[in-house]
């Protein structure tokens, strides 16, 4: 076989989650009154990249055979905090900014620990913590409200030079300094392998358990970043429980979309972002085919149905029937 | 040997696990540039042994030295860094990742930071060549490797490791004949190197081929240690198994069955696997398939089993079409069918699940009135089974992974015969099992026939063909070559046809002496 065909075997999840987004990017940007216009890709974008920042998240936890039902929590607590911290001058910003990423690394870290040295099941675990962090969400803003940098906040939802969407560009930035890295470093490839095959990781001498706690920390660090980018977009910090536990099984379906196995070992957050913004343009088309509201949460399941089917069409073509449970 | 100082030793290391005794003041001593074989029946202490060498366990007391340094290992990273590299009889791949991703495994080359991947390419294939397996792409997965190749893989991995000491534990059990091949050559090369390289293996041959030094263990203890070849075959099972070792396959019926056939197939295709093929199996028969790994047999019984789609050509049970869409339409009824799968640990035992469980799974349609299980029936049954292939497990309610591999393989034949099947088909069932279980196997496996069921046996190992099958089936590239029958039934011929290097004029002599 050829060096390419081993590549797109590699990539096949990520390609159908490019594709599947696409055909439906360009179905509801051909529908849509205005068209395909800078002002609907960044009104798409900012809804997109949000999901898109937790799935990431949720990416680095499902590849080490693990699930992270908390990362819609830190999502919500991380706008909460950002709400009372990310204000003021250049300074206190900056300030707020990272304390609010540090406490999401801190999130991420505890669900690490817990399930690394605790040895408790993730989803257990999560589940825990994810109350956890709601209820310090709910301390923090017990009522919706507080404010954010609108400076900062209008500069990272516009637009460069016009056209680009400015969440767009953080979002490709955020994969370059923390996905990359981390998907090349030896760690990332010990959470590979851990999820792959924990026994045979540990026999091979990996170093699994700093690998999966790095997968961890980072997944909460990316929830982190999707909670800010919530502020920025909102102006507010609310402690809504039922957006944070959406975001988390949303989480989960743009993970599914983008090509990552839930069985772990397998998959790239590059697709489970395209899987994100696919998962948010199922929701647009309805707006743009005008159906009631009423009618979204059906839709929307029946179009994830699809889509996930497609990964399993191979298995029509399975001629042992050994191989439906590889 | 004489006069170089050890490289590694091992003084009086003794293990325990609960109340099992897996080691007992052990020794082992280890010189650089021999290769040394390990002896022993599955549960002499070996791989305990092999553990504790590695760093994957660490033993309740004695000494390890290193060059004459006292060493201990916390993990097998540990070991590793020693230079001590294992290749486990399970095997240590990671199934998603790439073939080069896993030879760098332990110790990735990086370049700021990040893992280099011109480099870990560089290094896959270099090692892969090493290995004799320059035909494995470095970019493939390894969960789309079939085992053999996978093995390879893990001979590579191991020597990108720079190994000091290299430790092969039934490496050679999944590979093809020619891989074997190519195997010993690179042994014999790192010894030459200067490494030292113990190896364990069931196969005594293999042993006479390399070793230079043998050791043999028994129950937990090293009961003798010899230079190679200076003990016969027998001498050597007698110390493994402490008992007389005289008649390991039972006696064959001296008449040929003239019972009509159970099991039969006609002009059966697949893909192209399997071409064309056409046998008949009768009760009380043991009809052996044999040739290389890989040339269709696996597939074969997988036909019969019901598990392959697409199947062309008929399969008639007791003379009638039949056709089969699964492994429950195979077992129930009047097929009455079963399947001793070759993976045990995926295909035929949930491991974690309790013995007795997976005891009663594949019964329990039988056992159950009403969708309620009987409990006492159960128990009756299980029972009957733990006597009939004397299974040695410290109680039917610890999970199956505990066993030992043998015991494990007993338990996967006891779960298919509690539903008294006429038909058995067998994929290679004494792979990596001991001697002394082998040869419980092959006497059940008689008993059975002459019970009156059909058996069809696939085996990787020639003895077993010869010492057990009243027919073997010689199969090639999907193809039945050629049918031994009786005293035709040798090694000579059986290599030959496997290996198909005779023309047509030597298939004539079908049953005859080749």
């Amino acid at each position: 076989m050829k060096d390419w065909r081993y590549w797109l075997a590699e990539e096949r999840g990520t390609l159908l989650a490019f594709g599947i987004f696409i055909v439906m990017f360009a179905i509801y940007s051909a529908n849509h009154p205005a068209g395909f216009t800078a002002n609907v890709v960044q009104t798409a974008a900012n809804k997109g990249v949000l999901l898109a920042f937790v799935a990431m998240a949720q990416t680095l936890v499902v590849i080490t055979a693990g699930i992270d039902l908390s990362v819609g929590m830190i999502f919500t607590l991380t706008n909460c905090m950002a709400s009372w911290l990310v204000v003021g001058t250049g300074l206190e910003t900056t300030f707020g900014v990272l304390a609010v990423l540090g406490t999401g690394l801190i999130c991420g870290a505890v669900n690490g620990a817990i399930v690394i040295y605790g040895r408790l099941q993730p989803i257990v675990a999560t589940i825990a913590t994810g109350a956890v962090f709601f209820g310090l969400a709910l301390l923090l803003r017990p009522v919706p409200g507080g404010s954010v940098n609108e400076d900062l906040a209008d500069f990272l939802t516009g637009r460069f030079f016009g056209v680009v969407p400015a969440s767009l560009v953080a979002l490709l930035v955020i994969v370059l300094i923390v996905w990359v890295p981390f998907s090349r470093s030896e760690l990332g490839r010990a959470a590979y392998a851990a999820g792959s095959s924990e026994t045979a990781a540990y026999m091979s001498g990996v170093p699994i358990r700093r690998g999966k706690f790095l997968a961890y920390t980072l997944a909460g660090l990316l929830a982190a970043i999707g909670g800010l980018f919530l502020t920025f977009f909102t102006y507010t910090g609310e402690a809504a429980y039922a957006s944070g536990n959406a975001y988390t099984l949303f989480s989960i379906a743009a993970v599914v979309l983008g090509g990552v196995s839930l069985f772990g070992g397998k998959g790239s957050a590059i697709g489970a972002i395209f899987g994100a913004l696919a998962f948010r343009t199922i929701g647009d088309l309805l707006f743009v085919f005008d159906f009631d509201p009423l009618w979204q949460p059906l839709f929307q399941g029946v179009i994830l149905l699809i889509a996930v089917s497609l990964g399993a069409f191979a298995l029509f073509r399975v001629r042992n029937r050994l191989e439906w449970f590889l | 040997m004489d006069g170089a100082a050890p490289l590694f030793r091992m003084e009086g290391i003794s293990k325990r696990y609960g109340g099992v005794r897996a080691l007992e003041k052990a020794d082992l001593t280890v010189t650089a540039g021999s290769i040394h074989a390990i002896l022993g029946e599955n549960g002499a202490g070996k791989s305990t042994l092999i553990k504790v060498m590695a760093g994957v366990v660490a033993p309740d007391e004695g000494a390890m030295s290193l060059d004459g340094r006292e060493v201990t290992f916390a993990s097998p990273a540990a070991a590793n860094q020693a230079g001590i590299v294992c290749i486990f009889q399970e095997l240590s791949l990671i199934p998603e990742l790439s073939v080069a991703d896993n030879i760098v495994i332990s110790d990735p080359p990086k370049r700021f930071g990040m893992i280099d991947r011109k480099a870990q390419r560089r290094i896959a294939k270099e090692a892969l060549a090493r290995a004799g397996a320059s035909d494995i792409h470095p970019r493939a997965l390894v969960k789309d490797l079939p085992l053999s190749r996978r093995q390879m893989v893990e001979i590579a991995k191991a020597l990108a490791r720079k190994p000091r000491i290299l430790i092969l534990d039934e490496a050679t059990s999944a590979l093809t004949a020619a891989d074997v091949a190519k195997v010993f050559a690179v042994l014999k090369r790192l010894r030459s190197e200067g490494l030292a390289l113990l190896y364990i293996s069931h196969r005594m041959n293999e042993i006479a081929e390399l070793a230079d030094h043998c050791t043999v263990f028994r129950n937990g203890r090293n009961v003798a240690s010899y230079p190679a070849g200076s003990k016969s075959d027998n001498e050597v099972v007698e110390l493994m198994i402490g008992r007389e070792y005289s008649h390991i396959f039972p006696p064959k019926p001296v008449a040929a069955s003239a019972a009509a056939p159970v099991l039969e197939a006609r002009n059966l295709s697949w893909a192209d696997r399997l071409d064309n093929i056409s046998l008949s199996v009768r009760a009380g028969e043991v009809v052996g398939l044999g040739g290389l790994d890989g040339q269709g047999q696996r597939e074969l019984l997988l036909a019969f089993f019901g598990v392959l789609r697409g199947l062309r050509g008929e399969v008639l049970i007791d003379g009638k079409p039949v056709s089969i869409a699964s492994p429950t339409a195979a077992s129930h009824g009047r097929i009455g069918m079963a399947l001793i799968p070759e993976d045990r640990k995926t295909e035929g035992l949930m491991l974690p699940m309790t013995v007795r469980e997976n005891l009663s799974f594949a019964a329990l349609d039988r056992l159950s009135k009403a969708g309620i299980i009987d409990r006492a029936a159960e128990q009756r049954l299980i029972d009957d089974m733990v006597g009939l292939l004397a299974i040695k497990t410290a109680g039917l309610d610890i999970p199956v992974g505990a066993l030992s591999g043998g015991n494990q393989q007993k338990v996967v034949i006891a779960k298919w015969l509690m539903r008294q099947p006429r038909i058995i088909l067998l994929n290679d069932p004494t792979r990596g099992i001991d001697v002394g279980t082998k040869q419980e196997l092959y006497q059940l496996m008689r008993k059975l026939a002459d019970a009156g069921a059909a058996i069809l046996f696939y085996s990787t190992d020639y003895d077993e063909l010869i010492g057990c099958c009243d027919r073997v089936l010689v199969l090639y590239d999907g193809a039945i070559k050629r049918e031994l029958v009786g005293e035709g039934i040798t090694e000579h011929a059986l290599i030959a046809t496997a290996l198909n290097i005779h023309g047509d004029d030597r298939r004539t002599g079908v049953g005859g002496k080749a």
